[in-house]
């Protein structure tokens, strides 16, 4: 049976619990940080010496962590691509933007246990000889803006940041930065762009991979919000001890936030793999399963950037058993073990780590239609195809909802789909768009085609007039 | 030789407001904000913020304010202006209703919401941009997902956030505008 694991979110909705230093410190607050600071140099039997940094990333790096941003890339991995000769400084950048469609974790940390991420990002920062730090908070979270504030404050005040932290010799300066409703600023390089205090144009990469031409052009770590909390973990408990939390290669907890069409939505933290599709939608403990009467019709599994899963799917797994022979083996979409590799296997990501449920009284053209004005509004419009392709896609799923649709939709959206990712644009924006497009049309094709085909015929025969409206879905009371 | 006309002047799309001027509180809060940066234009986003949370809006003389303070020229932070969502060339509504339009809270009913609202305030219920009231009192707007998913619909009145907000909600809120 699938359990909840609340490492994360241990004190979070805990009655009593207050966000402030006092309360944090009360529960063990910043006692891993002057543990972390106070590590002696360490010699290896082959007379290298490691500094407490080094030993820090060394941990990171055997923990298997991986971002919780939305990519799944290896946390010690990207620590280490950090362009460390150069003679910059070396920046690192908290991503606290959470902005993709149906994620809602971060706000949990940032609202209710604000310490526990400023302690990770110190944690981080010291690990990677970072003296200037910043959080770039989405401009909606005003309020979440000024809690940072205060705890950075607080944490100034106790010496856990400033000049000499806790006597080590190591200063720290970490400030907040406000976006202002741009979902583009949530991917790194656009973020650095917006720190820069530009339109959040993201860079192209090569050459400007953050690690080596970040803010400034210095090097920079962007790291989740979740995924810097889950650094102070690591620093407490080892990175072998992390790594035996989750799967193999799937390591650690992993919050992820269920929403749509279930009767519990929320923010559920488990082990990563430890809980399947299913069991995070159906289970009591978890999404509490479809509202009465209703069945399963689609599953969006990592964000709306990701792509659908239909009920009923099936993928072919590579499963490892316990006597390390991999066998093939074919499950239900909902039987995935929610985890970074399954997900890709099965052709779609875990992206966020964020569940929309689609139940059978949705219309996936509306709920397409829905997803595709987001991007075609955020789209930053530099590239040609993503400004372009977004806006068409948007535009002709309006028409199909609105009793104007054409039989041939189905395969001009594919085909508008297909021509925006895979390397034609600046940001995995363009990835981002396309794929919800391709994979519902893919999979519902039959609904898109009968929904254009019914209007052509409706116009037909009553002249111009576009055919009825349709609902997204059965209201939420019924 | 035919004659050059001189060209018109473009019309400053940015609203006049003469009588700017920083108050003390939001300068000394400024040149603090400005340490917090080693180059002084990425304060830009955080100045937009302090000026518009002071009068409600971004006139002409607070961007070119901005940027005498920042060593840039005006169309860098017009340019900003023009970008970013959160950012208005006009006053709002004291009241400023945001409600989310994305996909988890339009299937928890966000758009019959909308239409709540609107239907109330004498607004167009179809425009989904920034629509004011004519007494000045409450702006509606449908704003892309506010990261509170889990919780349809979502909205926020000026800087709180309304969860799980139903018609009757709906109307306590708008009862609570005074
Ligand atoms: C279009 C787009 C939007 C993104 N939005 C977010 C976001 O809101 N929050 C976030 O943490 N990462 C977001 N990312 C991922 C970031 O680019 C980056 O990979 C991440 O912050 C790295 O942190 P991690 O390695 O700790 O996951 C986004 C990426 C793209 C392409
Ligand atoms: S892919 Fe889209 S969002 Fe990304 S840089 Fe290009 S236009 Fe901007
Ligand atoms: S969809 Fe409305 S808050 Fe995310």
């Amino acid at each position: 049976m699938a359990q909840e694991y609340r490492q994360i979110l241990k004190y979070v909705d805990q009655p009593g619990y207050t966000p402030d230093i006092d309360c944090y410190l009360r529960n063990g607050g910043y006692e891993v940080l002057k543990r972390v600071v106070a590590l002696p140099p360490k010699t290896l039997p082959n007379g290298q010496t490691l500094s407490g940094p080094e030993q820090l990333r060394q941990e990171v790096m055997a923990s298997g962590l991986r971002g919780r941003g939305g990519a799944g890339f290896s946390c010690g991995l990207k620590w280490s691509f950090v362009d460390r000769k150069s003679g910059k400084p070396i920046y690192l950048i908290c991503n606290a933007d959470e902005s993709e469609p149906g994620t809602f974790k971060d706000k949990q940390i940032l609202y209710k246990d604000p310490h526990q991420m400023i302690e990770g990002m110190i944690i981080a920062c010291y690990a990677n000889d970072v003296h200037l730090a910043y959080i770039y908070i989405r401009g909606e979270f005003a309020e979440g803006a000024k809690i940072l504030n205060r705890a950075l404050k607080d944490a100034r005040a106790k010496n856990f940041l400033g000049k000499n932290i806790l006597g080590c010799g190591y200063d720290l300066e970490i400030h907040v930065h406000r976006g202002a409703g741009a979902y583009i600023c949530g991917e790194e390089t656009g973020l650095i762009e917006s720190l820069e205090g530009k339109r959040a144009y993201p860079r192209i990469k090569p050459p400007y991979f953050p690690a080596v031409l970040g803010l400034y052009l210095c090097p920079t770590i962007v790291n989740n919000v979740e995924t810097l909390c889950a650094v102070r973990h690591i620093a407490a408990l080892g990175g072998a001890q992390y790594a035996k939390l989750g799967t193999p290669n799937n390591t650690g907890t992993r919050i992820v936030s269920i929403s749509g069409h279930v009767r519990k939505p929320g923010y559920y933290e488990v082990e990563v793999g430890k809980a399947t599709i299913g069991e995070l939608i159906n289970d009591p403990i978890f999404g509490g399963g479809l509202r009465e009467g209703r069945k399963l019709k689609a599953v969006i599994p990592g964000g709306s950037s990701s792509k659908v899963f239909k009920a009923g799917e099936r993928f072919k797994l590579k499963r490892r058993g316990l006597d390390g022979k991999e066998t093939e083996q074919e499950v239900d979409m909902l039987d995935l073990p929610y985890d970074f590799d399954s997900l890709i296997a099965a052709g779609s990501m875990s992206g966020s780590g964020a569940i929309i449920v689609l139940d059978d009284s949705t219309d996936i053209v509306a709920v397409l239609a829905n997803m595709s004005e987001f991007y075609a509004h955020e789209s930053c419009g530099q590239c040609t195809p993503c400004r372009e392709g977004s806006l068409w896609m948007a535009k002709v799923l309006h028409r199909l909802t609105q009793g104007e649709g054409r039989k041939g939709d189905a395969e001009y959206l594919a085909r508008i789909a297909d021509n925006i990712p895979g390397g034609r644009t600046v940001c995995a924006f363009g990835e981002a768009c396309s794929w919800p497009v391709q994979s519902f049309v893919a999979k519902f094709k039959e609904e898109f085609v009968a929904r254009g085909a019914a209007d052509e015929e409706h116009r037909a025969q009553q002249g111009t007039g576009p055919a009825a409206k349709r609902e997204l879905a059965a209201s939420p009371q019924g | 030789m035919s004659e050059i006309h001189s060209m018109e002047p473009i019309p400053n799309p940015l609203r006049e407001q003469p009588d700017f001027a920083v108050p003390p509180d939001i300068a000394a809060e400024i040149d603090e904000l400005i340490t917090h940066y080693p180059k002084k234009r990425s304060a830009s986003l955080m100045l937009l913020h302090a000026v518009q949370e002071r009068f409600g809006y971004v006139s002409r003389q607070a961007v070119e304010w901005i940027a005498a303070k920042l060593e840039l020229q005006p169309i860098n932070v017009y340019e900003l202006v023009t970008f970013y969502p959160m950012f208005h060339r006009a006053p709002l509504g004291k009241y400023h209703f945001k409600i989310c339009r994305t996909l988890s809270c339009a299937l928890g009913g966000s758009y019959k919401l909308h239409e709540h609202f609107c239907t109330k305030l004498g607004l167009d219920p179809h425009a989904h941009g920034a629509q004011t009231t004519k007494d000045g009192k409450f702006t509606v707007e449908f704003v892309e997902c506010l990261a509170a998913c889990g919780t349809a619909p979502v909205m926020m009145c000026n800087d709180a956030f309304h969860e799980d907000v139903s018609e009757q909600r709906a109307d306590e809120i708008l009862g609570g505008c005074k």
